[in-house]
């Protein structure tokens, strides 16, 4: 049994270097971890373990802040924090929002 | 929780594969190395994950593996390390 | 019913936003009602971030270059000396590991990213990329081969894998041929790569 994030001495190919400028919306996952952290609402360790359990393929797929952001979401939830629900309406409602104003 | 361990101790990290959140690499697990430095005592990252407090906080130590014995086709210098924080409870006295 | 909300007045990208772009905001506006983050909490952060760079740990390794007093106190105890030069640390807990003519130094995370963040600022890509995760414990002179980094024969590589709650940070070694500089002068030869261990600070 081996975490997908577990991959110290797998095989890999070469190294790329180039560098993408961080949008506001990262820079805010960011942001939000590290207040929560230091509120003792979340620990970097919930947050590891909801990047580990997000599947293979979404680890695979999702942007490094994407990951952040699903599993602040997630360990959010589990503390009882927010709730699904909460998140949800406010989700699609950030969307039509967005819709509207586009 | 005074550590077991003191820098020079000669350990063999424990083969054991749990699901969960865990810190100890894959890699690593199964190997000898020795005791580079003790870095203090830790709340347990295996409890910290699902939120609970993981204490009684635990020895972590710094431990120093040669490269040579970790990899079989490792193409370096004999002297070569890889040092790795190790939870006391993942470390076994060989 | 929800009271007003900051919308967000500049989007980061044309076209709609993504599921993840979406919860940002919904969990952003969500902690904000509960008044558990406030927005100018959240702004702070993120310019305290955008501050933090490099230029940081490079000031930290002039004085080491320069005073072996500080250095021996940076080697015993990294987090306390940086905060002697008025660095920042939170609750970092910095290893800093000292890179000789006999000895190189590399510092991965290679289950996640763990990087000296206070020091350094946020972590390049590469640094986070699978590659790197993958093969800097495995074939680290190989690693150090695409970065344009070769290592006199004869010289013992420390791969560092930042495994639990302790941070690392390379103090490279001092080059040839800086005799007398003054330490603002030094540090403008430190770079991250260097203080990641995969490139080495030269003179020229």
């Amino acid at each position: 049994m081996r975490g997908y994030h577990d991959i110290g001495g797998l095989e890999a190919g070469p190294l790329h270097k180039s560098q993408h400028d961080y949008a506001l919306w990262e820079k805010r996952v960011d942001a939000m971890l590290v207040l929560l952290s230091s509120k003792k609402l979340i620990t970097t360790d919930e947050l590891r373990l909801g990047i580990e359990t997000l599947g293979a393929d979404a680890y695979e797929r999702l942007s490094y802040y994407e990951r952040w952001i699903a599993s602040i979401s997630r360990a959010l939830v589990a503390r009882g924090v927010i709730t699904t629900d909460e998140l949800g309406r406010r989700m699609a409602d950030a969307g039509r929002r967005a819709r509207d104003s586009a | 929780m005074n550590p077991r361990f003191k820098p020079g101790d000669a350990v063999t990290v424990r083969r054991a594969y749990p699901p969960g959140h865990l810190r100890t690499p894959h890699y690593i697990r199964g190997h000898h190395g020795i005791v580079e430095r003790v870095c203090g005592s830790f709340a347990n990252p295996e409890e910290l994950a699902f939120g609970r407090n993981g204490l009684p906080a635990l020895p972590l130590y710094r431990v120093r593996f040669t490269q040579r014995q970790v990899w079989p086709d490792y193409a370096g210098a004999d002297g070569d390390t890889v040092d790795i924080e190790i939870y006391e409870h993942w470390l076994e006295r060989v | 019913m929800h009271e007003d909300h900051p919308h967000d007045h500049a989007p980061d990208h044309d076209g709609p936003l993504s599921d993840y772009q979406l919860m940002e905001i919904a969990v952003r506006e969500l902690l904000l009602e509960k008044r558990i983050l406030t927005a100018d909490e959240i702004r702070r952060a993120v310019e305290a971030m955008d501050a933090r760079s490099p230029a940081l740990g490079a000031r930290v390794v002039a004085r080491a270059w320069t005073d072996p007093a500080f250095k021996s106190r940076l080697l015993a105890n990294g987090t306390a000396a940086c905060e002697e030069l008025g660095i920042e640390m939170a609750a970092t807990k910095l290893v800093v590991v000292e890179s000789t003519p006999e000895v190189h130094n590399l510092v991965v995370c290679t289950l996640c990213s763990c990087y000296p963040r206070m020091l350094l600022g946020l972590p390049p890509d590469w640094y986070k990329s699978r590659a790197y995760r993958a093969r800097a414990v495995r074939e680290p002179r190989a690693v150090l081969r695409e970065f344009g980094t070769e290592l006199p024969d004869g010289v013992t590589v420390r791969v560092h894998d930042s495994t639990a709650d302790m941070r690392y940070l390379v103090l490279p070694l001092r080059p040839a041929g800086t005799e007398g500089w003054s330490e603002e002068r030094l540090a403008g030869l430190v770079t991250r790569d260097s203080m990641v261990g995969v490139s080495v600070p030269a003179a020229a």
